[in-house]
Formats: C-alpha cells, structure tokens, sequence
C-alpha cells in the first residue's frame, strides 16, 4: 500500500490523458480486481503478454512520468525475485541446464515467466487505476463498492492521522536528543528505542480513543459519512466496455493458445 | 559572570512560511535568571529549540560555553549541559516508569545503571518526588507530569535550564511546587511564559521578543 499511496498524480495533459484522468474510481478499483482475477488465472505467454502490453498502453496514453511507475513496479520485483531465481532448481521437469550441479527444469523455467509477467501486469494495472487516486477518494471508492465500513474507516483514519503520528515521533525524538541522546550500537539505545516505539502505540491507542470520543459526542455510530461527488458519466461505460473486451480478449487468447491442466 | 549561552543575530523561518526570528540576540551568563515575553506564534519556543541546536538557524550564531555550536557534534556536546524542558510533557516523557525517565538522561551522559538510579533518586529526593518512582508515566496526572519532566531534566544536572510555558495547565498547588524548585536552583533560568503573576515571583529579566527580535523591556 505504501507504493501506491505514495504519490497521487497530478491531471496530466492531452485529451485522452485527461480522459483517463476522469475515470470514475469505483470503476477504477472494480476494473484492476477483475483484471487480477483474470490474469492470475491465464498460463499462455500470448495472454499474458497482452495484459502486460495493456499496462504498458495504458501507462503511455495516460501521459504519466513512466519512470517513477516503472520503479515501483520494479520494486515489487525485488520482493519475488528470490522465489523466481530458485524456481526453475526446485521444480521437477525435464532438464534445462545445469549450475554449479544444480539442475534447472523447463517446467520451472516456465513458471517462473508465468509468474513474473502474471504479477507485473497485475501491479502496472493497480499502480495506474487506483494507484493514482488520492488516498481518501480511494477510501470513498471502496465504501461506495459495499467494503465494510470498518475497513475503509481503518483506511481513511491512517490517511488522516499518519502525518500527526510522524509529527509526534519527530517531538520525542527531539525530546531524546535534547537530553543528550544519540543512537549507538548498544543495549540503552535498543531498550529507548523500544520504549519510543512502545510509547508512541500506548499514545495513538489513547489517542485513538479520545478521539473516537469526541466522534460519539457528535453522533458517530460506526459509520463516516462519505462526501463526494462521484457521478458514473457516459465516458465511463466506455471505459468498462473496453475493460470488458479487453478481459475477453484475454480469455479468449488463453482458451487458443492455453496449454491445458 | 562569564556568558554561558549566546545566540546572535538569529535568522529563523519553517520551510514555506514567513521568516519568525529576523535578527533575535540572546545573552544568558551564568546563574542569570531571564524570562522571555511575546504573543503567541512570535517564536520564543523556536528559539529555546535554535539554542540546544534541535533547530538550525538560517543565520546567526549560537556560542556555548565560550565555544561556536554549529555542528550536530558541538550541539551534542552542549545539550550535556542546557537542559530543555518541553511545553508538552507528553512529548518528553516515552519510558514506561518515572525512574526509567529520570535514568535515560544520566544514561546518555555516560554513567553506569547504579550511578544513574543513584542520580536519579537524589533528585527525586530534591524535588520531593520520591513517591512517583515506580509509577507509569502516562498515567500521572498533568500536575505531576510537568514536575516529572522537570526532574528529568534536572537529573542531568544542566548548567543553563530552558524552561516552556512550564506552568500550562498547571493547578494553583503543583504552580506553587514548580514556583518553590525553581527559586531553589542556583543555576541559569531561561522562561518562556505567558504568565505574569508566576515570573514576577522569579524575579526575572524580561525580555520581549516582538518581529523576530529580542529586546529588554
């Protein structure tokens, strides 16, 4: 989550880049689960390779800055990348090569592109829909698709009181240096750097409930009410029936070209 | 009385705001007792944090003890000796225990953990605070709190002491308590207060800081 709340983008310019700037984001976030459903059930390259060239499309009609959303998805490489290194050694199958008396597996080899080009399409789709939302609009989204209130309360709370909680821990670590404190590789720096963090989730779980105090003075039940103006335009179901050949294209794809279970 | 804290011409503004201290000079020797006035919002908090470097000026400089402080090392070094006491307690105290609090800071000074509670207990001793020694820290009262993080600070045994807005939210009681340490502290007293009736019992030098300058009034 942290990659994709980082930035939202700003309106890019160009017609059809301020078009995709306008999607609806209960479409947006609708879109990239069907389209995760979808492309974690393809096996043929040629599918796959088409959802990944989707992203790709998208990425560069959408008239973002491709190299800080290519990062991050390169990024989550890093966080497969082991998995897909020792795939190909761990997988029975007919031989490939060997390395250092370690033999890979064709199979392997096969499983670990399904899983790279299954994951980046997927990413790419999610840093580009709702990656680009603002965070609380994205909380507003989710509540309007029927996702437990408490689930996006917990979103729209973390959106609103992360920036007090830094502000708060950059105080006592002020506070720290003041008396004399700087870090160093022993037990006081690792038993008040403990107690800093210890202290700060005794706060926020204080703060938390005088906050939700404050709520229920002024009639909260469990529920936040969500302001926005969202408004499903016609430009929209365009967008959804492009979706939708786009999801049927890709199965049909799968279906010629899949190499049954 | 030689000096033991010495701001000069401080240039000061938060990213994206309007400069706070434009040109704000400040001389504290030792054992001076100095109250520093001014409306909300003019800078007398950022100045007490410009001066133990927690801050860096955008101009001017800050000389400790006879010695330039620029860097986070000699910065370091001073906050061994000028003690800072917050405006908000909770910002300070973050150990589980008063005596873990009142340790941490003899700790960083270099003492051993029986020197520390040793040093701790003396000023708990002091202070009249001993009956707080294994309390949880957030949950004493506000009252004790301040008192608490004031004993934190003196458990270092400061040259200069830096005190803000001590007295906020402060019952008449616990006001006197912290009234009745500081008169009793031979050493430096640097007070940012909005609180008349509590600095006239100091006897303080007032100073007032008023669009981003110092000046006696």
């Amino acid at each position: 989550m942290v990659f994709v709340l980082a930035e939202p983008a700003v309106a890019p310019p160009g017609f059809l880049a301020a078009g995709i700037a306008r999607i609806d984001p209960r479409f947006r976030v609708a879109a990239v689960l069907a389209f995760a459903l979808v492309v974690s059930q393809l096996d043929s390259f040629a599918a796959l390779g088409l959802a990944l060239a989707a992203g790709l499309a998208l990425l560069l009609a959408s008239g973002q800055p491709a190299r800080p959303v290519l990062k991050r998805m390169a990024a989550m490489d890093g966080f497969i990348l082991f998995m897909l290194v020792l795939l190909p050694f761990t997988t029975p199958g007919t031989p490939l090569f060997t390395l250092w008396g370690f033999g890979a597996s064709r199979e392997g080899m096969r499983d670990a592109l399904d899983i790279l080009l299954t994951a980046n399409a997927v990413v790419l789709m999610v840093l580009l829909l709702p990656g680009t939302l603002e965070p609380v609009t994205l909380g507003h989204a989710l509540g309007r698709l029927g996702v437990p209130a408490a689930l996006v309360n917990l979103l729209l709370f973390t959106v609103r009181y992360i920036t007090v909680l830094e502000s708060e821990y950059q105080r006592m670590r002020q506070a720290m240096r003041a008396r004399a404190f700087s870090a160093r590789t022993n037990l006081h720096t690792l038993v008040s750097l403990g107690y800093l963090v210890g202290m700060m989730l005794v706060r926020a779980q204080e703060r938390s409930e005088r906050v939700l105090q404050a709520m229920k003075c002024r009639g909260f039940t469990g529920a936040l009410p969500l302001i926005d103006t969202m408004r499903w335009r016609r430009a929209d179901t365009a967008w959804a029936l492009g979706f939708a050949a786009l999801l049927a294209a890709l199965v049909a794809l799968e279906v010629a070209h899949g190499v049954g279970p | 009385m030689a000096s033991a804290l010495e701001l000069e011409g401080i240039h000061f503004a938060y990213p994206g705001r309007p400069s706070i201290l434009a040109g704000a000079s400040l001389t504290v020797a030792e054992g001076d007792r100095i109250a520093l006035v001014g409306p909300n919002g003019s800078g007398k908090s950022t100045l007490l944090r410009i001066a133990v470097g927690l801050l860096r000026p955008n101009a001017g400089r800050v000389t400790g003890f006879g010695r330039p402080r620029a860097s986070e090392a000699e910065f370091q070094d001073l906050r061994r000796d000028v003690g800072l006491v917050f405006q908000d307690p909770d910002d300070q105290l973050f150990c589980p225990t008063v005596i873990e609090d009142m340790a941490f800071g003899p700790l960083n000074l270099g003492q051993s953990r029986a020197e520390a509670l040793a040093t701790s207990e003396a000023v708990l001793e002091e202070l009249d605070l001993m009956h707080l020694r294994n309390r949880v820290t957030h949950h004493l009262s506000g009252g004790e709190k301040r008192l608490v993080t004031l004993a934190t600070v003196l458990a270092m045994r400061p040259k200069v002491l830096l005190l803000d807005e001590p007295t906020n939210a402060l019952d008449p009681e616990n006001a006197a308590r912290l009234l009745s340490i500081l008169r009793g502290l031979d050493i430096a007293l640097v007070l940012v207060s909005h609180d008349a009736a509590f600095r006239a019992q100091l006897e303080l030098r007032e100073m007032r800081l008023l669009e981003g300058r110092l000046a006696a009034r």
